[in-house]
């Protein structure tokens, strides 16, 4: 395997709903200072690819509109994949392993402001027999709660305590700027409930972005990076698409693409995972290995800003820019898919080459 | 038996959107609405893009400089529509034309009346019909649609490389 590392990466804010700005504005800057901050051109760049949804914009093929924010002349090799960035992340790391070219930018966006995220989320089920109940995402999402309740595998409180350190955590990231107001676990579990059991405080607040990475294989990644973060391990699963069919209180898939990945080698110091419900990223953290020791989503995660398609490309950068700083040696980070966590992707990183 | 099959299932599907422009955009329709056509420049190459995205979309640059263009141009290609669409109520046939708008540097389609189909060919001039002022809005259906000058052809040296 040729060594590849993320070298660089650079988001928007997270808002709940940009409405001054078009996908191309709000990708343009962010390409751009993924770029700049490592002396790269487009000229420079081997492969381009990106990840975003047509159903969010309404409009089919709207990511060759999107291409207009990076420069594509002379005609560029490019890709996209209608998944979050995290699996554009990983087109471009199978296409550096070809050895023919040196680097890859990888590019995602979503703008859920413009409809209605959870009936989008309806639109990815089984045609014929779920996707006409139209359950929604959040709907899904509080069946495996219950399931993992009544199999008492979590509690009420263990959630709002997911939640409860997403608020604090996101006070410091500047890329959530609307972040919510930090409360206590009391004070969470006095709320209502909004889709049983599942509180305001469970749940995700879609937000507009975009996200982008540079990789770049080899040698000269030192060269454009003062510490690139290896790709030690990166590995993606899938779990049937029927969520009748699957033991919600479980992932296999998450275990497997961990496993695969590296992930129960040890030694992980930070980890980013892309849970848009609280109860989501405690089963990622036991099917992933992540103990006590982890400092898991230091960012506030996907519960403090969840921009749809850029979520999972954006755990991959938090974690990759903890190597970046100095502030870690060997992080991990993970993006799903699907209904109930039913794809899942990890990539470890390591300082050392 | 078999009339007892289920053969097929409907499942309507429905999805509202609320669209946002940007910014390069609101200045475009924010345009129209006084019946102006602007384009925007690229501040690399100098060519005049329209309607504007707000990025120069062969090297990625944000495009700042507005320039007005005409409502009058050159069809570089075109088709001839022979079905009905449910989204559009037009009588059969009619043409749909790429248009290079006099000061831009990309062509736009367009709808192409008041032309006989067997008429319309490559470097035809046209120019657009508007609706009443007191009807525009911030939107290109204050253009009814383009037809003929009745201007010489454009010579195809002056937008081979449009086609």
């Amino acid at each position: 395997m040729r060594d590849v590392a993320v070298v660089s990466f650079a988001q928007a804010p997270n808002l709940r709903a940009d409405r001054e700005r078009n996908e191309v504005e709000i990708v343009m800057p962010v390409v751009r200072e993924a770029l700049d901050s490592v002396g790269l051109e487009q000229s420079d760049i081997g492969f381009t690819v990106s990840g975003s949804c047509d159903y969010l914009t309404g409009v089919p093929f709207s990511f060759v509109m999107a291409l207009d924010a990076v420069g594509a002349w002379p005609p560029i090799e490019e890709s996209h994949v209608e998944m979050d960035g995290a699996w554009a992340l990983y087109e471009a790391w199978v296409r550096l392993q070809h050895g023919d070219i040196d680097t890859a930018l990888i590019y995602s966006f979503g703008k859920t402001s413009l409809t209605d995220l959870d009936k989008v989320m309806s639109c990815q089920l089984d045609p014929y027999t779920l996707m006409p109940l139209w359950p929604g995402g959040i709907s899904l999402a509080g069946l495996q709660a219950s399931a993992m309740l009544a199999a008492g595998t979590v509690s009420e409180a263990d959630m709002a305590a997911v939640a409860s350190h997403s608020r604090e955590a996101a006070q410091g990231n500047p890329a959530i700027p609307e972040a919510e107001i930090p409360a206590d676990v009391d004070e969470l579990l006095s709320r209502p409930r909004v889709a049983h059991p599942l509180r305001e405080h469970d749940i995700a607040p879609s937000t507009d972005g975009a996200a982008a990475i540079v990789l770049v294989a080899g040698d000269r990644a030192a060269e454009v990076c003062d510490k690139p973060a290896w790709i030690r391990g990166i590995d993606h699963r899938v779990d049937t698409h029927a969520p009748g069919n699957r033991d919600l209180t479980t992932c296999p898939s998450a275990r497997m693409a961990g496993e695969r990945a590296g992930a129960g080698r040890g030694g992980i110091e930070v980890a980013e995972v892309y849970a848009p419900f609280s109860h989501q990223q405690l089963l990622l953290a036991s099917e992933l290995g992540l103990g006590d020791g982890v400092d898991l989503n230091p960012s506030g995660g996907a519960l403090a800003g969840h921009t749809f398609m850029v979520a999972g490309l954006a755990r991959i950068g938090e974690a990759a820019r903890r190597i970046h700083d100095g502030t870690a040696s060997r992080v991990l980070g993970h993006a799903t898919a699907g209904p109930c966590l039913q794809q899942n992707l990890v990539c470890v990183m390591e300082a050392g080459r | 038996m078999a009339e007892d099959l289920i053969t097929g299932i409907v499942c309507p599907i429905r999805l509202d959107y609320t669209i946002t422009p940007g910014k390069a955009q609101s200045r475009f329709l924010r345009g129209l609405e006084s019946g102006k056509l602007l384009g925007q420049r690229c501040p690399a190459t100098g060519k005049v893009y329209m309607p504007p995205r707000g990025s120069s979309p062969t090297h990625g640059l944000p495009t700042t400089e507005e320039v007005e263009v005409a409502d009058r141009g050159i069809v570089t290609t075109f088709c001839i529509v022979n079905l009905q669409f449910a989204s559009t109520v037009r009588e059969i046939p009619y043409v749909c034309a790429q248009i290079l708008l006099d000061g831009a540097d990309i062509p736009f389609f367009f709808v192409v009346q008041e032309v006989d189909v067997n008429e319309i060919r490559m470097g035809m001039r046209v120019e657009a019909v508007w609706r009443d002022p007191s009807e525009w809005g911030p939107t290109l259906e204050n253009i009814l649609f383009f037809k003929p000058t009745g201007e010489a052809d454009a010579p195809r040296e002056s937008y081979k490389e449009h086609v």
